[in-house]
C-alpha cells in the first residue's frame, strides 16, 4: 500500500520505549515506588495494542457483514459490562439495562452516521464502522456510569423526601423525576464540556491521527465534528435509557422506592 | 404503618380500605385517602427549583401540584387558623423549610397532611420532637380535626400519658417495638 506517512518500524519502537526509562528513573530517584506497576503497564499496553492491531487488520480484510456485526456486538457488550463495573451499587438486571441502553444507542447514531451521513459503501465497511462505534462506545460508558450512579447516589440521598411525597399521594414520576433529571444532567455534562474546549485546550486524538496519516487537516475536522455530534447524541440516549430503566426498577408500579434491592459492592 | 401505605412490600396478608386493596383504589389515590406522617419530617420543596428558596409555605401549596389533588386548592384561611391554635403566627410560613427545626418540621408535615383531608390518618410519634406545652396544642387540634365524619387517626407513641390522653382503643405491641 503507498502511504504519505513514514512507517514506524520495530527498532523505532524499542527506541520510543526507552522513554519508559524517563519514568523509571523518576520513580527510582524520588523513591515512588511505581518501578514495577510502570513497567507491567508499559508492557501490557504495547501487547494490547498489537494485538488489536492484528485484529483489525485481519477485520479490514473482511466482507461479510455478519462477522464485522459481530465484532461490532462484543465491543458493544465490554462497554455496557464496563459501565456497571464502575458504579457502586447495583440491583438485579442492571447489566441487562446497560446492555440495551448501549446496544440501542450506539446502534442508531452509529447505523445513522454510516448509511445517512457519510453514506459508507457498503455499510457495514469495517474502516468506519468500527472506529466510529469504538468513539461512541467509549463516551456512552463513561455517560452510563456517571448517570447510574448519580441516580442511586441521589435516590439514597432524598429517601427521605421521596417516600414523604410517595406517603402524600405522589405518583413515582412525580416522586422521583428531579433525581432523573438530575441523573441524565450529570451523565451529560463531560460530553459538553469537551465539546465547550474542543481544539482549544484538547486536540482530539481522532482528528490528530488523520493528520499524522496524511489527511488534510479540514477534512480531518469535518470527521471529528461528525464523530462528536454521534457522541452526544449516542451518550444523551444511553443516559436516557439506562436511568429510565433504573427508575422502573427502584420506583415499582406500586410508587414504592425499593432502595432493598440495591447491593453496595466493594471496590 | 408504611407497610399500611405501601411504602414497604407486605411480606403476607392484605391490607384493605372499604373493601378495596390499594392496588384497586390505585395506589396514589389509597395514599391520599390513608395519609401516612413518618416521625422524620422533611420538607418537600423542588429541588430543582433551588432548594433553599422552599418557604414553609411553599411546602404546603406545592402538594396540590400532584396529580391526585388537582381537583383541590390550598387554603390559607384554614392553615392560618390551625397556625393560631397552635399558638403560631403567620411567620411561620415565610421559615426556610430546609432551615426547620425537629419540632417545626414535625409541625409542617402535620398541617401539611391534615389540609388533604384524609380518611385515615396514620402518625408516627407525632409529637416526639415538640415541647409539652406546643403537644398539648397539636393534641388539641387534632381533636377537633378528627370531630368531622369520616375521619379516623392511627398514632404510634412511647408516651403512655399520651395515649391513655387521646386515644379510644389502644393496640401494645409489647417489647417488640
Amino acid at each position: 500500500m503507498e502511504s504519505d506517512y513514514i512507517v514506524i518500524g520495530y527498532g523505532q519502537l524499542t527506541l520510543a520505549a526507552l522513554l519508559i526509562l524517563v519514568n523509571v528513573a523518576l520513580s527510582a530517584v524520588l523513591q515512588l515506588g511505581l518501578g514495577k506497576s510502570l513497567l507491567v503497564a508499559a508492557l501490557r499496553m504495547v501487547v494490547q495494542l498489537l494485538l488489536i492491531g492484528f485484529v483489525l487488520e485481519w477485520l479490514f480484510t473482511q466482507d461479510n457483514a455478519l462477522i464485522i456485526l459481530a465484532i461490532a456486538l462484543v465491543m458493544t457488550a465490554i462497554a455496557g459490562v464496563s459501565a456497571v463495573n464502575r458504579t457502586q451499587r447495583r440491583f438485579a438486571g442492571i447489566y441487562w439495562h446497560s446492555l440495551l441502553s448501549v446496544l440501542t444507542a450506539s446502534a442508531l447514531v452509529t447505523g445513522f452516521a454510516m448509511v445517512g451521513i457519510i453514506r459508507v459503501q457498503p455499510w457495514y465497511d469495517p474502516q468506519y464502522l468500527i472506529p466510529m462505534l469504538g468513539m461512541v462506545l467509549g463516551n456512552t460508558l463513561n455517560g452510563i456510569s456517571l448517570g447510574l450512579d448519580r441516580f442511586v447516589e441521589g435516590l439514597i440521598a432524598q429517601r427521605d423526601q421521596v417516600e414523604t411525597l410517595l406517603a402524600l399521594g405522589a405518583t413515582r414520576w412525580e416522586a422521583a423525576h428531579d433525581q432523573v433529571r438530575n441523573a441524565i444532567r450529570v451523565g451529560m455534562i463531560p460530553t459538553i464540556n469537551s465539546m465547550m474546549v474542543m481544539g482549544l485546550v484538547s486536540l482530539p486524538g481522532m482528528m490528530t491521527g488523520q493528520i499524522l496519516a496524511g489527511a488534510d487537516p479540514i477534512d480531518a475536522v469535518r470527521y471529528q465534528i461528525v464523530i462528536l455530534f454521534m457522541i452526544a447524541a449516542g451518550a444523551a440516549l444511553g443516559i436516557f435509557g439506562v436511568v429510565l430503566l433504573a427508575y422502573r426498577r427502584l420506583l415499582s408500579p406500586d410508587h414504592q422506592l425499593r432502595l432493598d434491592y440495591l447491593e453496595k459492592v466493594g471496590r | 404503618m408504611r407497610n399500611l401505605v405501601m411504602l414497604d412490600p407486605i411480606q403476607q396478608g392484605a391490607v384493605k380500605f372499604e373493601g378495596q386493596t390499594p392496588s384497586e383504589w390505585g395506589v396514589s389515590a389509597y395514599r391520599s385517602r390513608v395519609m401516612y406522617v413518618p416521625q422524620r419530617a422533611v420538607s418537600i420543596e423542588n429541588a430543582a427549583r433551588n432548594a433553599l428558596e422552599g418557604t414553609v409555605q411553599d411546602n404546603l401549596m406545592q402538594v396540590f401540584e400532584l396529580g391526585v389533588y388537582s381537583q383541590r386548592q390550598f387554603d390559607p384561611h384554614l392553615i392560618q387558623t390551625w397556625l393560631a391554635q397552635l399558638g403560631r403566627g403567620s411567620e411561620f410560613l415565610t421559615l426556610q423549610g430546609a432551615r426547620l427545626s425537629g419540632g417545626e418540621a414535625q409541625i409542617l408535615a402535620l398541617l401539611r397532611a391534615l389540609q388533604l383531608s384524609p380518611q385515615v390518618l396514620l402518625l408516627d410519634e407525632p409529637t416526639a420532637s415538640l415541647d409539652a406545652a406546643t403537644t398539648a396544642r397539636v393534641e388539641a387540634l387534632l381533636h377537633d380535626w378528627l370531630q368531622h365524619p369520616h375521619r379516623a387517626c392511627l398514632m404510634t407513641s412511647h408516651d403512655a400519658e399520651q395515649i391513655r390522653r387521646v386515644t379510644h382503643r389502644q393496640l401494645n405491641l409489647g417489647e417488640f417495638v
